[in-house]
């Protein structure tokens, strides 16, 4: 018994002192008002006060700041282009990804570890350099342009870097292997002779595909888009590298309020509310992995 | 057993005008340099319940996998309804194939599973419904329908997959292996099943199966196969009571085989050949209609249930020997009793066990002695 708690005890422990813990900071900023001082809000916490000082701490703490995100449209409307350009990145990356991992699981299996070590590999450079990488190919002088002019295929260089297509490539380059890693994952595990079965009852390949194989890695797919579209929500390297001002995202906005207004409690609202979109695609994925392990038990 | 069958008598094997549903002609197949499947000529007719038997990894899967259209073989043909069906995709052919492995849907219900074939066809939604219904009836699976294929027990989904092999009643049906996860009684219900669909529908049945009782109660014909070679093909009747080798002999059913030399003796009979079989013993006498030099290598095969065992000499044996009692395995119905000869063979002998066992005549390290008419035997060649 004793064993047990202790076991559960861990896992606790680490989320309370690496996600609760940094939350209720974030939170009590967020419900503090902005000030010209350094933390630039108000109020602080003063333990010497005893009572008192916790009184007047809590009487300092309002929802200011969250009725201010209604008042602007700016941060309603980067909350929705974020998640529409994650949704659209997912979607790009499902489309990208599935069929690298059909081709993987349907590999010889000597090969199979040498695909899944190349699906990995990038991890090995830093996120930030491949991500640079991109501007050198995506820019106007770029190689991507070059290429295309030389094949002759376009007369002017095309506009990629700094807008949406940009963010798009970036984000589904970035995310590919988290698409590609759950789905192979339900696919090799796939028998075989289910195929066999669905086309001696009379399906064609392609229809048997549709009908066994799709259902068959669902759990896959259904992982595989919240692991891509959930990071992707907040993602801020990518668009403030390859993005253009028309690119709207809320970890953009996030990182402005930071550094550029220097607006920590605005900047902590947003990072709540953030969270709460966020915490609703978090237990929908919960939900598909226990699923998953249901049906397999 | 080689007479001409009175007409009535289903045997279209015997019938030179008759066209095979399924023909093999000189069919290989080879996996890497594996030979799986070795240069086979087979003809199975329509309404046929064909039984395929052989020891494990002898090729019975593969050589369905091939009906099926799942393999292609090396060389030689495969003719159904005289179509070369080579060309011809799995899901275009009118066969349906249960799986060794069942092969089930995981994601999909039972229901779902038997109804997936018929789905394929389009049929209107009411008439797939009683189908369905009719095959769980059929396998005794309505309290199932619901559940996924992870919900049921291992003998529960070979009947899925049983059903929904016959869902959409094909031409040739070929199950690997269906019956081999049932208890005996459900098996035999099932049998009987099986072989009532056939009449009723006129199926053609391809049936793989170890257990060569089953072979024995559905089969029509039965081919004996060994490492891709089809050694015996045959009625069960046939197949039992004159096996081609020793090797079928020693597959099917129990047997007792003695090594010898043969000594044609035409003058005690037609067919007569005596079997000089150990230093100081009586040769055995049998009758063949194979042709046996003399001083050629044969081997005498008997069943225990034709070797009668009686505590004195009988008096008018065409062969007699003595022995003492080793063992006696109690079966409930028979009993088989282990005797040991002098030379050293040990010979199986079984009676039906007609009285209680306490009154059994004999027991262990009992003198007895075993005799068996000349026809009760087969000498084989090898
Ligand atoms: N795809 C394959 N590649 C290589 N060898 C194979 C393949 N399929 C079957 N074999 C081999 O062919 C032989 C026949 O296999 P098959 O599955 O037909 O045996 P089986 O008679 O059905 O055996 P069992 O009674 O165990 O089911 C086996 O030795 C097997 O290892
Ligand atoms: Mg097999």
């Amino acid at each position: 018994m004793l064993r047990r708690a202790a076991l559960i005890a861990v896992p606790y422990a680490w989320l309370l002192a690496l996600f609760l813990i940094p939350f209720l900071i974030v939170l009590k900023i967020a419900l503090s008002d902005y000030a010209l001082s350094i933390p630039p809000y108000a109020p602080t916490l003063d333990l010497s006060e005893g009572w008192e000082g916790l009184r007047t701490f809590f009487a300092g703490l309002d929802f200011e700041t969250f009725r201010f995100l209604t008042t602007d449209d700016l941060y309603w409307k980067a909350y929705l282009s974020s998640v529409w350009i994650a949704a659209v990145s997912t979607a790009l990356a499902l489309a990208v990804g599935y069929p690298i991992a059909y081709g993987m699981a349907r590999a010889a299996p000597e090969w199979r570890p040498t695909l899944l070590m190349l699906v990995i590999l990038p991890f090995w450079t830093s996120f930030l350099i491949r991500v640079y990488a991109w501007i050198g190919i995506l820019s106007s002088e770029g190689y991507l342009n070059q290429i295309l002019i030389g094949l002759g295929l376009i007369d002017a260089p095309l506009a990629i870097l700094n807008t949406n297509v940009a963010v798009h490539i970036g984000i589904v380059y970035t995310y590919l292997p988290f698409m590609i890693l759950p789905i192979y994952a339900t696919l090799e595990k796939m028998d075989e002779s289910l195929l066999e079965a669905a086309e001696d009852l009379g399906c064609s390949r392609v229809s048997a595909f549709w009908r066994v194989t799709v259902p068959l890695s669902k759990s896959g797919i259904i992982a595989g888009c919240f692991l891509v579209f959930i990071p992707a929500i907040g993602e801020f390297v990518i668009p403030s590298l390859l993005g253009g001002s028309e690119t709207l995202m809320i970890g953009k906005v996030l990182w402005e309020e930071f550094f550029n207004n220097r607006d920590w409690p605005v900047a902590s609202a947003v990072a709540t509310v953030l969270l709460l979109i966020l915490v609703i695609p978090i237990v929908l994925f919960q939900r598909n992995e226990q699923k998953q392990r249901e049906a397999e038990g | 057993m080689a007479q001409p069958s009175p007409q009535q008598v289903f045997a279209p094997w015997e019938d030179p005008s008759e066209t095979p549903l399924i023909e093999f002609r000189g069919v290989t197949k080879r996996f890497g340099d594996f030979t799986a499947i070795d240069d086979i000529s087979l003809s199975i007719f329509r309404r046929e319940f064909f039984a395929l038997l052989g020891p494990s990894g002898c090729g019975k899967t593969t050589l369905m996998r091939m009906l099926a259209g799942f393999e292609t073989p090396s060389e030689g043909d495969i003719l159904l309804d005289r179509q070369d069906i080579a060309p011809v995709p799995p899901n275009k052919r009118a066969v349906n194939m249960m799986f060794q492995s069942y092969a089930l849907f995981p994601h999909l219900s039972v229901w779902e599973n038997i109804a997936f074939g018929l789905k394929r066809d389009r049929l209107p939604k009411d008439e797939i419904a009683a189908r369905v219904t009719e095959m769980l009836r059929l396998t005794r699976l309505e309290k199932f329908a619901r559940r996924k294929p992870h919900q049921i027990s291992g003998g529960q989904r070979q009947r899925v997959a049983l059903a929904r092999s016959l869902a959409k009643a094909p031409k040739l049906l070929l199950l690997d292996e269906p019956l081999g996860a049932l208890d005996k009684k459900l098996r035999q219900d099932t049998q009987f099943e099986l072989m009532d669909i056939q009449e009723k529908t006129g199926t053609t049945f391809v049936i793989v199966t170890h257990d060569q009782e089953e072979a024995m109660t559905v089969a029509s014909r039965v081919a004996v196969m060994d490492e891709g070679r089809l050694v015996q093909v045959a009625t069960p009747d046939v197949i039992y009571e004159t096996p081609a080798s020793v090797y079928v002999a020693d597959f099917i059913g129990d047997v007792n085989l003695l090594e010898g030399r043969a000594t044609p003796v035409p003058e005690a009979g037609e067919g007569r050949v005596d079997l000089a079989w150990a230093e100081g013993q009586p040769p055995i006498r049998a009758t063949t209609d194979r042709a046996f030099d003399k001083g050629q290598q044969a081997w005498f095969a008997i069943r225990p249930e034709k070797v009668t065992i009686t505590p004195g000499r009988p008096d008018e044996a065409a062969n007699a020997v003595k022995g003492r009692i080793l063992d006696i395995a109690y079966l409930g119905n028979i009993s088989t009793y282990h005797v040991e000869l002098p030379t050293g063979h040990v010979v199986k002998a079984q009676t039906a066990n007609t009285r209680r066992i306490a009154r059994r005549a004999f027991t262990w390290e009992d003198e007895v002695w075993l005799s068996w008419t000349a026809t009760a035997g087969v000498l084989l060649e090898g």
